[in-house]
């Protein structure tokens, strides 16, 4: 069972008003930015795991990067143990990121081809000053078994192995330095249903046995129900709903949150479901609408939502929704 | 007693590569009905994709060879079809769609182009009239603004509206057979769902049959009437939907159940789910006996020896296994 997270467990991550812009040249030279994340807020405790959900393109991606600063925000703030990470040098920033690592989701692309696996596992070692070689390779082994690989397998190439087993690498990595928070950004996606159980199952594991706090960012809304304690739903680049998982599965107010569950294909061939009918697609991000970012696709809306932009507001204890119409 | 469509017998796929030769699918046997949308349902590399592409013959040769089987369409055999008579038939008696819509339609002609083409080759119909045909079309598959959508080149479109684009595609000659492959899958949930719906309401319309490949069980429950398992380039396990999702009988089956997890709320929450050990075997090392024992929680002696076959254990249930 996981531990219970009290509110007054201690803040891990905090992520205020954070905002990231691109700037696009198209061919005719006119320069067009695209909102990619509009201020989003949100806290992570200590011990706790937050889903970002949201479709492709809402931005959850570019939350994960900006708040490592892997890609640089364009205003903001993210506190990690209350520091803020916007503005803090190179150097004191690297000494932080062995405590913030990132999982990626296709894990052919995050893994260097050209290297041994033991090279790879190595390498945080060798960032971080950690340099006596009896203790990296006690370390790597131990780190292989621990995500259920054997330590024999070392000095193998990334080509050797499926996909699942090259996620499982992917974890040692990030939990090659003891961190204490891990983004996981789309982790089980590109992995086969039969596999994908056993990747979830290690770190339910993992966050059990190292107190390891996610941010996990998911399209899957099964997944997330099964793994987060509490969720954050994007749209857009903002958060529309957040709450204790529980609130927001038994009782999504956002009607974008709403029409996302109704959407989940269910195993149960039984199940008679009321869908919402939510037509069209996914606004550009370059073309972000005045009012309500849900408005041409919501089928509740009113004539407030095409003009103003409804705030996350406390609907129930720790349930917040951006919502006029379910506030 | 439903009226057969197609009917595949004993299909074997195989892929020449240099070391040696790979067979991805192992002799499969099944039959379409009319009016019914079937499943094949398995992950990657089980066959599925290989298998339906053989239907129309659209595997590459070489490397790829159908080298056994039959494939019943109108009591002649596709597989034995001159190139000219199969010709004929794709696209007007049998039509696909494919996953990705970008790379499976031509970049550089507009939406109403590529529907037209179908329809000059397939109907007798004028350039005109194969024009307002397409337009129809595009709307039957409510697609918005059809009369500005038909001139848009694909990379102009979303990826919903690109699947719907290549659905009116599929649709225009009202072939009797559609075989979808993973139609849904590069698409985003809310997108999927509108895909879904609009499959099973032009399947309602047109009573057409439907091969649905999919490695998702949760579409397979909402759209499909009769499901098969492919495990390792066999069907494992075969039946109704209602049946086979509500009492798996083969232990790849019963894994794949058990391993998703749902929105019920009764599921324990941080609960592990339950997983499938080790990996799908790769085609150069299929295990001896049946393919799933070094996987399989109830696997006996005989499995590593002997290969089940698959037989009909309750009413239109079939599964290949030594335990049933």
């Amino acid at each position: 069972m996981a531990t219970q997270i009290n509110s007054s467990a201690t803040t891990l991550l905090e992520v205020k008003n954070l905002k990231k812009h691109f700037r696009l040249s198209t061919p005719n030279q006119v320069t067009e930015t695209v909102y990619a994340l509009n201020g989003i807020s949100f806290l992570l405790r200590e011990g706790e795991t937050l889903g970002l959900v949201g479709e492709s393109g809402c931005g959850k991606s570019t939350a994960a990067r900006a708040i490592l600063r892997l890609t640089e925000p364009t205003s903001g703030e993210v506190f990690y143990r209350n520091q803020n990470l916007i503005g803090l040098k190179q150097n004191k920033l690297r000494a932080l990121r062995k405590e913030m690592q990132i999982i990626f989701q296709d894990p052919f692309a995050s893994l260097n081809p050209r290297k041994q696996i033991r090279k790879i596992l190595e390498e945080p070692f060798d960032i971080h000053g950690f340099t006596d070689p009896t203790e990296k390779k006690e370390r790597i082994a131990w780190l292989l078994d621990r995500v259920g690989l054997s330590s024999d397998q070392a000095e193998k190439y990334s080509h050797e192995f499926s996909g699942g087993q090259l996620q499982r690498i992917g974890i040692a990595r990030a939990i090659a330095l003891n961190p204490s928070l891990i983004i996981a950004d789309e982790p089980v996606s590109a992995l086969d249903v039969s596999i994908r159980a056993q990747i979830i199952n290690l770190l339910l594991d993992l966050k059990n046995s190292m107190r390891i706090s996610y941010l996990f960012i998911s399209h899957d809304m099964t997944v997330v129900r099964h793994f987060c304690d509490r969720v954050a739903v994007m749209y857009l680049g903002k958060i529309i709903e957040i709450a204790d998982s529980a609130s927001l599965y038994n009782n999504p107010c956002h009607p974008y949150t709403e029409a996302l569950l109704a959407a989940v294909p269910s195993i149960d061939p039984e199940s008679n479901k009321q869908r919402l009918k939510v037509k069209g697609d996914l606004p550009s991000a370059m073309d972000v609408p005045k009012g309500c970012a849900f408005y041409s696709r919501c089928p509740i809306r009113e004539k407030q939502c095409e003009q103003s932009v409804p705030q996350l507001k406390e609907k129930y204890s720790k349930h917040q929704v951006a919502c006029f119409l379910r506030e | 007693m439903p009226t057969q469509e197609l009917l595949v017998k004993n299909l074997k796929v195989s892929f020449t590569t240099p070391e040696k030769e790979l067979v991805a699918v192992r002799g499969i046997s099944y039959q379409l009905n009319q009016g019914e949308t079937l499943a094949l349902v398995g992950e990657s590399g089980c066959g599925k994709t290989v298998s339906a592409l053989s239907i129309l013959r659209l595997i590459q040769e070489p490397p790829g060879k159908i080298f056994s089987g039959e494939i019943i369409f109108d009591d002649k055999d596709l597989l034995k079809l001159k190139k000219k008579e199969l010709q004929d038939r794709r696209g007007r008696d049998i039509a696909m769609i494919f996953q990705d819509p970008m790379t499976s339609m031509n970049p550089v002609l507009t939406i109403g182009e590529q529907i037209i083409e179908t329809l000059l080759r397939h109907t007798t119909l004028s350039r005109k009239e194969a024009k307002e045909k397409s337009f129809k079309l595009l709307e039957q598959v409510e697609i918005p603004s059809p009369q500005k959508k038909i001139d848009q080149y694909p990379h102009q479109l979303s990826g919903g509206m690109r699947q719907r684009a290549m659905i009116a595609m599929a649709l225009s000659c009202s072939p009797r057979i559609l075989i979808a492959d993973e139609p849904t899958t590069a698409l985003d949930v809310l997108i999927q769902a509108q895909i879904l719906t609009l499959l099973k309401k032009i399947k309602n319309d047109t009573q057409m049959s439907v091969l649905l490949i999919t490695h998702d069980l949760g579409v397979v429950a909402e759209v499909a009437e009769r499901v098969m398992v492919m495990y390792a380039g066999e069907i494992v396990e075969s039946g109704p939907v209602r049946d086979l999702f509500h009492s798996p009988l083969h232990p790849y089956t019963i894994g794949l159940m058990n391993s998703i997890p749902t929105l019920k709320p009764s599921q324990q929450k941080f609960s592990k789910l339950t997983e499938i050990p080790g990996t799908v075997p790769s085609l150069s090392q299929i295990p001896s006996g049946c393919p799933f024992h070094p996987r399989c929680p109830s696997a006996e002696a005989r499995c590593k020896t002997d290969k089940p076959k698959l037989k009909e254990i309750a009413h239109a249930q079939s599964v290949s296994c030594w335990l049933h």
